[in-house]
């Protein structure tokens, strides 16, 4: 018999032994980033950037897979006893030698993640994770000359790359309210000093906004660099428009923290994403009778909130608790009971 | 259906503003549910994993007596805070909030032998939305007992301190039997429906790998103790069996509690809903450490008003319901575990012989009750 073949008689031995649980239900109580766990990472460290943002320095466990300069990682976060799932740029180098990395995260106001990381966050906390992922990379060949051009938050994917690899002829737009928003103030204001980066720094309250349309009087040559930009919505659609105004529009690589707001009302369109069948609800009829009254197979069980029959995950949009007026947003690992949520808005569950 | 009606002092209106009160009871411990919550379910898992592999361990040398004492013990009380303050509760969506996949009642699997599925069907969905509607709760009885005078009395019911005896001891066969509504669908035509015989195989898997675990795998890694381990893991799960049992008679079962006619629930309001959970459960009086060990079912009529609210919460949610039943003159069925257990088995022995006059009310009624 093969090793492998043996190992897997041996899993299965296992398996048996801890029937009805799972072998990894007990590894987890003593070694929970071990090879073969379900990824997750240990925070090491909470190094403060600005008065709302912080840099965490997480441990991930044996399975994961490295990162590139610019992606992202899905990190999951247990707040209020919630596990709550959000995406953050990893911050630090592809080639950090102890295999820690880091995430930079400003707490914006009501986030429930980003204020519970950037002031509850601490060395041994267990968070969920996902492998790194993402198209907001450079590419293989190195361009001659390069443009960064970023604003608030969208600095972190950014300077995931410009602490990886070193461009001959680098040129970065940052915009934040004042100089003490600036995240990574004193490292970017290093690698200026090292002669690594050409840094135009613009702080909108005392500056205004950054006019797109006069680019150009910062950085003449804009047009031929290799472009990476990240920011809220605003920048990223007013640069768009004006790569392709100026046929360049190849040259643009955008990054878009929030694909979307959730919109939330009285009632919206019901999409059962499974099989593919959309129909309008009022905000006062459960989603099972929609469902069952549109033809979708639905599992139900009491119809009154308590058995737990009809779980089913939420996939976009939000519903309503027909009992307590509480919304649900989806996301990942949102299951809501359909017979006592209704449609608050557009959304899509899982049948 | 006892010859007084209880709740007849109360007017419709007040029963409605009765179902506002626990609604506001409920959504206040919602609105308060958080991090302790999710750290104290957590805890309790680990500790029964760790409690559960040491006496595993233990078990290992179980041909010493004292191993044996040590380790028949602690796997007693493991499996006993797996079923009930665990298991139970994960399997009624009380930590689904939490959104971990691993404590959620759409993953959750428990050590019984019946299948987490079946089970949430009859118990939180039959049982939980028919509490002690003759005809539609089968967990009355688990249809081989007679539960009320009302009822009509066949010479079968003699025997039924016995089959109840026996159903303790087995309880969680017992169980998968009446997930499976064996008693109805063990009739030639009824075996051979395929939706029936996927669930009887889906027992029998379960079943199998959870007789394999205890009866062949544990036994046979203890190599000499092989034998006393089998007896360890067979008293053990006979100690849970009748440990589950008796939480769970007292539940329901005890002097007191009412039970209803199938008729009286149509059209039932979300207040009346409350009202017959109400007066259709019976809690255990006791110590933290007697609400730990019955999965907090000691709380039956909090966890009947509220099944999905997090166990660790049904003791201050109690004063406040007690604080309702004296509110509305209502009797609270309460009582230490020794009392409650004699009172429900004193009522399965009086129940076994016919009584004098049954008052059957309506023919509907007869017609019902025959078909019990």
């Amino acid at each position: 018999m093969t090793s492998t073949a043996l190992r897997s008689r041996a899993w299965k031995l296992l398996e048996m032994v801890t029937t009805p649980l799972l072998p990894s239900d007990y590894l987890d109580l003593v070694s929970p980033l071990r090879a073969g766990a379900d990824l997750r990472g240990r925070i090491e460290a909470v190094h403060p950037e600005t008065g709302d943002a912080a840099t965490i320095v997480i441990r991930p466990g044996r399975g994961w897979r490295g990162h590139t300069a610019g992606q992202y990682v899905r990190i999951g976060v247990d707040v209020d006893g919630v596990r709550l799932w959000r995406a953050y740029s990893v911050t630090s180098p592809t080639n950090r030698r102890d295999g820690r990395i880091t995430i930079t995260v400003k707490a914006i106001p009501d986030g429930k993640v980003s204020n519970h990381l950037v002031r509850m966050a601490q060395p041994g906390m267990l968070i969920q994770l996902d492998q790194a992922t993402g198209d907001f990379v450079l590419p293989e060949a190195k361009p001659a000359k390069v443009l960064y051009l970023t604003a608030g938050s969208g600095i972190t994917p950014v300077m995931g790359m410009l602490r990886d690899i070193d461009f001959d002829d680098v040129v970065m737009v940052h915009s934040a309210p004042k100089p003490h928003d600036v995240i990574f103030r004193s490292d970017l204001h290093d690698l200026v000093a090292d002669k690594k980066l050409r840094l135009t720094e613009l702080h909108t309250d005392t500056d205004g906004m950054l006019d797109i349309a006069r680019l150009g009087e910062l950085v003449p040559d804009w047009a031929e660099r290799e472009t990476w930009a990240c920011g809220p919505a605003g920048l990223l659609d007013a640069a768009e428009d004006h790569w392709t105004e100026h046929g360049v529009p190849e040259r643009l690589h955008t990054e878009r923290f929030r694909s979307g707001v959730v919109v939330t009302g009285d009632g919206g369109e019901v999409t059962f994403g499974t099989t593919n069948k959309t129909v309008d609800a009022d905000g006062a009829t459960p989603l099972l009778d929609v469902g069952e009254e549109a033809g979708v197979l639905m599992p139900s069980g009491c119809r009154m909130g308590i058995c737990f029959g009809c779980v089913t995950p939420l996939t976009a949009g939000a519903v309503r608790d027909l009992r307590t007026g509480e919304i649900t947003e989806a996301g990942p690992g949102v299951l809501i009971q359909t017979c006592v949520s209704a449609a608050a808005g557009p959304c899509e569950i899982e049948r | 259906m006892t010859a007084i009606d209880p709740t007849a002092h109360l007017t419709a209106e007040q029963i409605e503003e009765l179902g506002r009160e626990l609604d506001a009871i409920r959504d206040e411990v919602i609105a308060g549910r958080g991090e302790k919550d999710a750290a104290y379910i957590r805890k309790v898992i680990s500790a029964q994993r760790k409690l559960e592999l040491v006496s595993r361990g233990v078990l290992l040398f179980s041909i010493f007596p004292p191993a044996w004492l040590i380790g028949t013990a602690g796997l007693s009380v493991a499996k006993i805070m797996e079923n009930m303050e665990i298991g139970h509760n994960v399997l009624h969506g009380q930590w689904d909030w939490m959104r971990d996949p691993k404590i959620h009642s759409t993953t959750w699997d428990w050590d019984h032998v019946s299948p987490a599925e079946q089970w949430k069907h009859s118990h939180n969905e039959l049982h939980h939305t028919y509490t002690n509607v003759i005809g539609k709760d089968n967990d009355l009885g688990y249809g081989i007992m007679r539960v009320d005078e009302d009822q009509k009395w066949y010479p079968f019911h003699l025997g039924q301190p016995l089959w109840n005896f026996i159903n303790a001891c087995f309880f969680e066969y017992g169980i998968a039997a009446y997930d499976l509504d064996l008693g109805r669908n063990l009739h030639k035509r009824r075996r051979k429906n395929p939706e029936f015989r996927a669930r009887a195989r889906a027992v029998g898997r379960k079943i199998r790998k959870q007789v394999l675990k205890d009866y062949v795998i544990h036994p046979l890694l203890s190599g000499p103790s092989f034998l006393t381990t089998l007896a360890a893991t067979f008293t053990a799960n006979l100690v849970r069996n009748i440990w589950s049992h008796s939480v769970i008679m007292c539940g329901h079962f005890p002097e007191g509690v009412q039970v209803f006619e199938r008729r009286s629930i149509k059209g039932e309001t979300r207040g009346q809903w409350y009202l017959r959970q109400m007066m259709g459960s019976a809690n255990i009086s006791g110590g933290k450490a007697m609400h730990f060990m019955t999965g907090n079912l000691s709380h039956q009529i909090e966890h009947h008003l509220f099944p999905d609210l997090p166990s660790n919460r049904y003791a201050e949610v109690a004063v406040k319901v007690r604080g309702l039943f004296e509110k509305y003159e209502l009797k609270y069925v309460t009582g230490p575990l020794p009392k409650q257990v004699y009172s429900a088995w004193h009522k399965v022995f009086r129940l076994s012989l016919p009584n004098k006059k049954p008052k059957v009310t309506t023919p509907d009624r007869e017609q019902e009750l025959a078909a019990v």
